[in-house]
């Protein structure tokens, strides 16, 4: 989304920093901002919920996603390496989404939140990372 | 040359994501559960609380200390290096960051799949 917009906005230079106000009107580049805020949001969410070692490698579903996009959406060519790529990112997820999510410190969460932090991801998401878990572990 | 400055750059983003990440790891624990809070203090305080956090502040300017020694990175060196390096090693310095200093239990469930996704991504973004 931000690329889009920039590149509609075309390049700003040092000299007209007015630029910079006309690429954030740019509803695209608006749109990008809001969605890296919620990201940034619901990560830190996530973070308070889980380990770091949990949340990082589950939030790297975005690549897969992004791939899936391409594939489906854009129709671009995704190559056989791109697809292993894949498999093993769901299979390295859906190893750790079978572990606990939290270290056991003396302040620990409840369980009940423990649990939501796996409701937050997307069902669709979830689903494909434990019916391709058996392959990317085994590649 | 330009190789030795585009794996500096790497290492120094890897590096800058890696203290950026723990910090805001860190910084979120103490600010602890935020659904929780949320029904207690409401949303607002939550995210003052948030942004209040030293922790999190610092680890924003890793963040964004990583996010420009990226750019230089591209400006130096080839995308389809930098994107996948930086990426997957990454993951594998927050694992060993995690262990040290947030004291996360990585066990070898959590090291392999830190390995697999460091792979997977590398092979995306290349």
């Amino acid at each position: 989304m931000l690329s889009h917009g920039m590149k509609q906005t075309g390049s700003i230079s040092l000299n007209h920093l007015q630029g910079v106000i006309f690429a954030i009107l740019n509803p695209w580049v608006a749109i990008g901002i809001l969605l890296l805020l919620a990201f940034f949001s619901t990560y830190m969410t996530a973070l308070s919920w889980a380990d770091l070692t949990y949340v990082l490698p589950a939030t790297s579903l975005g690549y897969v996603l992004l791939a899936l996009v391409a594939r489906f959406l854009l129709h671009e060519h995704v190559s056989p390496l791109r697809w292993l790529g894949i498999a093993l990112i769901t299979g390295g997820v859906g190893f750790i989404a079978g572990g606990p999510e939290l270290t056991e410190h003396p302040k620990a969460a409840e369980p009940d939140d423990q649990r939501a932090v796996a409701a937050t991801s997307s069902p669709l998401l979830s689903k494909e990372a434990s019916s391709r878990a058996p392959n990317g572990v085994r590649s | 040359m330009k190789g030795v400055y585009t794996w500096g750059a790497i290492l120094v983003i890897v590096f800058a994501s890696v203290v950026g990440d723990v910090l805001l790891a860190r910084a979120m624990k103490q600010v602890g559960d935020v659904g929780a809070l949320r029904r207690l203090v409401g949303l607002l305080a939550v995210i003052r609380r948030t942004l209040g956090n030293p922790h999190f502040l610092f680890g924003v300017i890793a963040m964004a200390v990583a996010f420009f020694s990226l750019l230089f990175a591209l400006s130096w060196g080839d995308v389809s290096l930098v994107a996948p390096a930086a990426a997957s090693l990454t993951f594998i310095g927050n694992a060993v960051a995690a262990k040290i200093f947030l004291h996360e239990r990585v066990d070898r469930r959590r090291w392999i799949a830190a390995s697999l996704v460091a792979a997977g991504v590398a092979l995306l973004a290349g």
